[in-house]
């Protein structure tokens, strides 16, 4: 069976009059369904970029330059404004970290819910309010039948993310990309989310793309997690094998410079330098100037994915023969 | 660590009102009562030299206030700050300021805004020097930022830059290099690292330590990751809703914590070594601190919460372990150890 | 030494920005730009460039009146545009009429810039009661219309002083009545952007280390409202030079003997119906292109220091 979401050499460019900026580059990942894919980098690696590239919302003047996007096996990057805006809906719900820009003020949440209901499905004005009601107590909103007439600001912000989750698996999606679902609520509330999140992907068959710079949400909650760095792929694999065992020299050193609650280390380990800007991004492989294992090749030959044991890396460190 | 004579700084009883209510003539067309927001609530502790007491706690706890409070952008409402035997209340004017402020200084958290845009790095790293008249003659001014940008892992040549052209994480350097250059004692950190990536948080809490070391810093920092807290920290405070649920040194408290809330934090947050294991998360919100819950604050999310934790606030009181904590079940010995057990998602 | 360096820096930084390369790329902003420049340069050096010193009542003569531009019947080709009724060379009447129309321009802006901008420190800066005094003055100013005031201020002027000495410092009262009528858009501009920058962690840490409220205001906000400020400015000059030649076209402004740009369309204005149209048309041209091109210079500069629009 064929993967739900393919990404094929993604490209994404901002034109500007300095030259053209290429924030995501030949970046290549397919999800299964039911499947949660972490991404995780620094911000401006370029992981939000390539979930609002699936979604279709990319804001001009960024574009897809290269590649391909394939939902089902069906091509969805170059459809037209119309198709895409059905498919988003339909098939693909979305997440993001700000739960109040997500929702309309002026509407109650119910108001919100049941039109997008009504857009997607054939379902009546009544059986969508018993729908939206069914998604509100799913989500694990208290006393959902008064709440349903609530508008946005009178929810808390860990309730509002709940609603918009709701509003996400309005009409069963195959696949929810969630861009920083939990980083502007408190560490209590986000557990919630994060348990919430795992429910409904085990429940529904959902897959989710979880889209955060917090490894510690990915490590709890997805199957497979890819490290993006300067809008490439750097490593992708298995969250345990990452995490335990990362290849890559940025990944082994992400996960060093992690804090850790039951570590008692006197220093982190640090990786020297940071990201570079998109405008000066190095020849070869972005990480060379900071990489410790760095050798002639990094600096004049790009990486592609190779094998490194349980994971992918592009890393010439795993090129053999 | 060993408790010295006499601490650095010492506050007692410390409480900060906010009058958050609306506009007079609202209050008085719509009925509507003064709203106080309690944002720090009676607060005690003390931070001996040369130790880093963190301050953690969910957003509305009043963490930042207490910072702002011990660096004198707030007044306090009641209670005393006293620093290394002063009494910083009883300070008026500038002048009789400036001795203490120049002891101590603050890093706040985003370093986009903490650095003023228009004002090239070298005035920004050197103007605590020429406020305090520390050092006469430009040479030499130049001579010491130089020095300082070296001691944070910059060069002395980025002095001539702006802010805008470096990153977050450099950026936080130079903060930490203008917070360095009036020589403190004690530095107040205001979630220095919480704008940052990871790997860059990395290299600004080794600086941080390197630097503590080096210089004898004292610090109070202030943050709401507990990881980052049991890295740097040799004491940690936990706070909920502008009280201290509990305090201690930092082993008792990551190993042996007492508070249901403190337990609760440790229980929630998402570790590395958690993949794939399933936790119960607590139920509950943080209340609105302008109408907290009687007696003790956190008694709604509490699972051992009777009808005393409803009606009496409770007072800190030392545990045998060493740390002091403000909890009825604690105090009655309600809690059975070991895990929490489930609440309600 | 160190000046020059800050110089050239601060051209390379110039020509690398943003600004400029939006200023390149529209013609219009091009042309503005020049045209300002050009009114600019033949203003302040006025008396130089002028064919005839119009201020010279000795040199004029009264045969030479009413004369139309060179290139009709009748016209000689030293008057230009032609002459007014006692004979000035209507051409150095508008070059020298611009310089007191611009003068009067840049010194009221500079005057409105000045209390605004410290108003509006101060009231955002402050806050409190302070605030709300300054504010509410604003707004009870607000509800005239700015001429009402400037006609107020002038009539009281003209109260209490005597005629000649009325003539001789008429043009202070204008450039003092329109700066006190334009402040208030500058205060209340810096005063929003005041409360922003305020709560700005860098001013936070120049109040941690104690410094005077006034030195913060002044070193650390002050530089950081200043591009609404210059938008606000170019606009406003474009303003006060029209304001400037309302008020002397309703005979309230500068005297006819150093007449500005406002005075030279009234007296002309009294010609138009007999046929003399030079005397008016030529300095209302004049008029126009002068205010256009400031306040498309104006516009630009609000469009391209705005990072939403860019």
């Amino acid at each position: 069976m064929a993967a739900l979401l393919e990404v094929e050499h993604l490209r994404i460019e901002f034109p500007t009059r300095r030259g053209t900026l290429v924030a995501v580059d030949d970046v290549s990942f397919s999800i299964d369904e039911g499947e949660v894919l972490g991404v995780v980098g620094e911000s401006g690696a370029g992981k939000s970029l390539t979930g609002t590239a699936i979604i279709g919302l990319l804001e001009p003047p960024g574009r897809v330059a290269a590649g391909e996007i394939r939902l089902m096996g069906r091509r969805i990057d170059d459809l037209p404004y119309e198709e895409i805006r059905k498919i988003r809906g339909k098939q693909i719900g979305a997440v993001f970290q700000d739960p109040l820009t997500s929702l309309n003020p002026l509407y109650s949440v119910g108001r919100q819910l049941i039109e997008t209901i009504q857009t997607h499905t054939d379902l009546s004005p009544t059986q969508a309010r018993t729908r939206a009601l069914e998604l509100l107590q799913e989500v694990g909103i208290p006393a959902a039948e008064r709440r349903v007439d609530h508008y946005p600001h009178q929810f808390s912000g860990g309730m509002r993310q709940r609603v918009v989750i709701a509003l996400a698996l309005c009409v069963n999606p195959k696949l929810v990309i969630a861009d920083e679902p939990t980083t502007a609520l408190d560490v209590s509330i986000q557990a919630q989310i994060i348990a919430l999140l795992k429910r409904l992907c085990r429940d529904h068959g959902t897959a989710i793309m979880l889209i955060t710079h917090d490894m510690g949400v990915i490590a709890e909650t997805a199957d497979r997690v890819a490290v993006m760095y300067a809008g490439r792929i750097a490593e992708i694999g298995p969250v345990r094998s990452v995490i335990k065992e990362a290849k890559h020299p940025y990944s082994h050193g992400l996960m060093g410079s992690i804090p850790k609650i039951n570590d008692t280390k006197e220093r982190l380990d640090q990786i020297e330098g940071s990201m570079p800007r998109l405008t000066e991004i190095p020849p070869g492989c972005a990480f060379n100037p900071r990489c410790p294992h760095v050798f002639e090749r990094c600096r004049v030959e790009r990486p592609e994915l190779l094998d490194a044991g349980a994971t992918r890396a592009s890393c010439w460190l795993y090129a053999h023969g | 660590m060993a408790e010295s004579p006499r601490p650095l700084v010492k506050v007692s009883g410390l409480a900060r009102y906010f009058d958050v209510s609306a506009p007079w003539l609202n209050r008085v067309l719509d009925g509507q009562p003064r709203l106080i927001l309690r944002a720090v609530d009676g607060l005690d502790f003390e931070i001996s030299k040369g130790e880093t007491l963190a301050l953690v706690g969910e957003s509305g706890c009043g963490k930042s206030t207490v910072a702002r409070l011990v660096v004198g952008l707030y007044r306090p409402s009641t209670g005393s700050i006293v620093f290394d035997g002063v009494d910083m209340a009883g300070l008026g004017g500038r002048a009789e300021m400036a001795p203490i402020r120049r002891r101590l200084q603050m890093i706040f958290q985003d370093p986009y805004a903490s650095l003023n845009p228009r004002w090239r790095v070298s005035a920004i790293v050197s103007e605590p020097i020429r406020a305090f008249r520390l050092i006469e003659g430009e040479s030499k001014i130049v001579e010491r930022v130089g020095q300082l940008l070296r001691q944070v892992g910059l060069s002395p040549v980025d002095g001539e830059k702006y802010p805008h052209e470096f990153s977050g994480g450099q950026r936080q350097r130079i903060s930490i290099a203008r917070a360095l250059s009036s020589q403190p004692e004690f530095l107040v950190c205001d979630e220095p690292t919480s704008a940052l990536d990871v790997s860059v948080q990395a290299q600004i809490l080794n600086l941080m330590k390197d630097l503590q070391r080096q210089l004898g810093l004292t610090y109070l920092f202030i943050s709401h990751n507990l990881a980052v807290v049991r890295h740097i920290a040799d004491r940690v405070g936990v706070m909920y809703l502008g009280r201290l649920a509990e305090i201690g040194p930092k082993t008792t408290l990551f190993t042996l914590p007492r508070h249901p809330y403190t337990r609760m934090l440790l229980d929630t947050i998402p570790d590395l070594d958690m993949t794939g294991c399933k936790r119960t998360p607590v139920a509950g919100e943080v209340p609105n601190p302008i109408n907290p819950p009687s007696g003790c604050a956190f008694h709604p999310r509490c699972p051992f919460a009777n009808d005393r934790c409803k009606t009496e606030r409770p007072e800190p009181k030392a545990n045998e372990t060493g740390s002091i904590t403000a909890c009825h079940a604690v105090e009655e010995g309600r809690p059975p150890a070991g895990p929490l057990p489930a609440a309600a998602a | 030494m160190k000046t020059w360096r800050n110089l050239k820096d601060l051209i390379r930084r110039f020509a690398g920005s943003d600004v400029f390369f939006s200023f390149k790329r529209s013609p219009t902003v091009v042309a503005a730009f020049l045209l300002t420049l050009i009114f600019l340069v033949a203003a302040v050096f006025a008396p130089w460039i002028v064919p005839h010193n119009t201020y010279d009542v000795a040199s004029l003569n009264l045969m030479d009146a009413r004369l139309p531009p060179a290139w009709i019947e009748g016209g000689r080709a030293t008057y230009l545009l032609g002459t007014d009724e006692q004979g000035r060379d209507v051409f150095s009447t508008i070059i020298l009429g611009s310089r007191v129309s611009l003068l009067v321009g840049f010194a009221s802006v500079i005057l409105a810039l000045t209390l605004g901008v410290a108003l509006g420190l101060i009231a955002g800066y402050v806050g409190g009661v302070t605030d709300t005094v300054i504010m509410r003055v604003a707004d009870v100013k607000l509800s005239f219309p700015a001429i009402l005031i400037v006609l107020l201020i002038d009539g009281v002027a003209r109260g209490v002083m005597p005629r000649d000495l009325h003539d001789k410092a008429a043009v202070y009262v204008i450039v003092l009545a329109i700066g006190f009528s334009a402040w208030i858009q500058y205060a209340r501009t810096v005063r929003g952007l005041t409360l922003v920058e305020k709560n700005k962690e860098y001013v936070q840490a120049a109040r941690v280390i104690g410094l005077h409220p006034i030195l913060i205001m002044f070193r650390h906000v002050l530089p950081n409202v200043t591009g609404p400020v210059l938008v606000i400015a170019t606009l406003g000059l474009g303003i006060a030079v029209l304001t400037e030649s309302t008020l002397s076209f309703l005979g309230v402004g500068v005297p006819p003997t150093e007449p500005s740009l406002g005075t030279l369309i009234r007296i002309g204005n009294n010609f138009l119906f007999s046929g003399e149209w030079w005397m008016a048309i030529f300095p209302g041209i004049f008029l126009v292109l002068l205010v256009l091109s400031v306040n498309l210079l104006g516009d630009w500069l609000r469009d391209a220091l705005n990072p939403k629009l860019r």
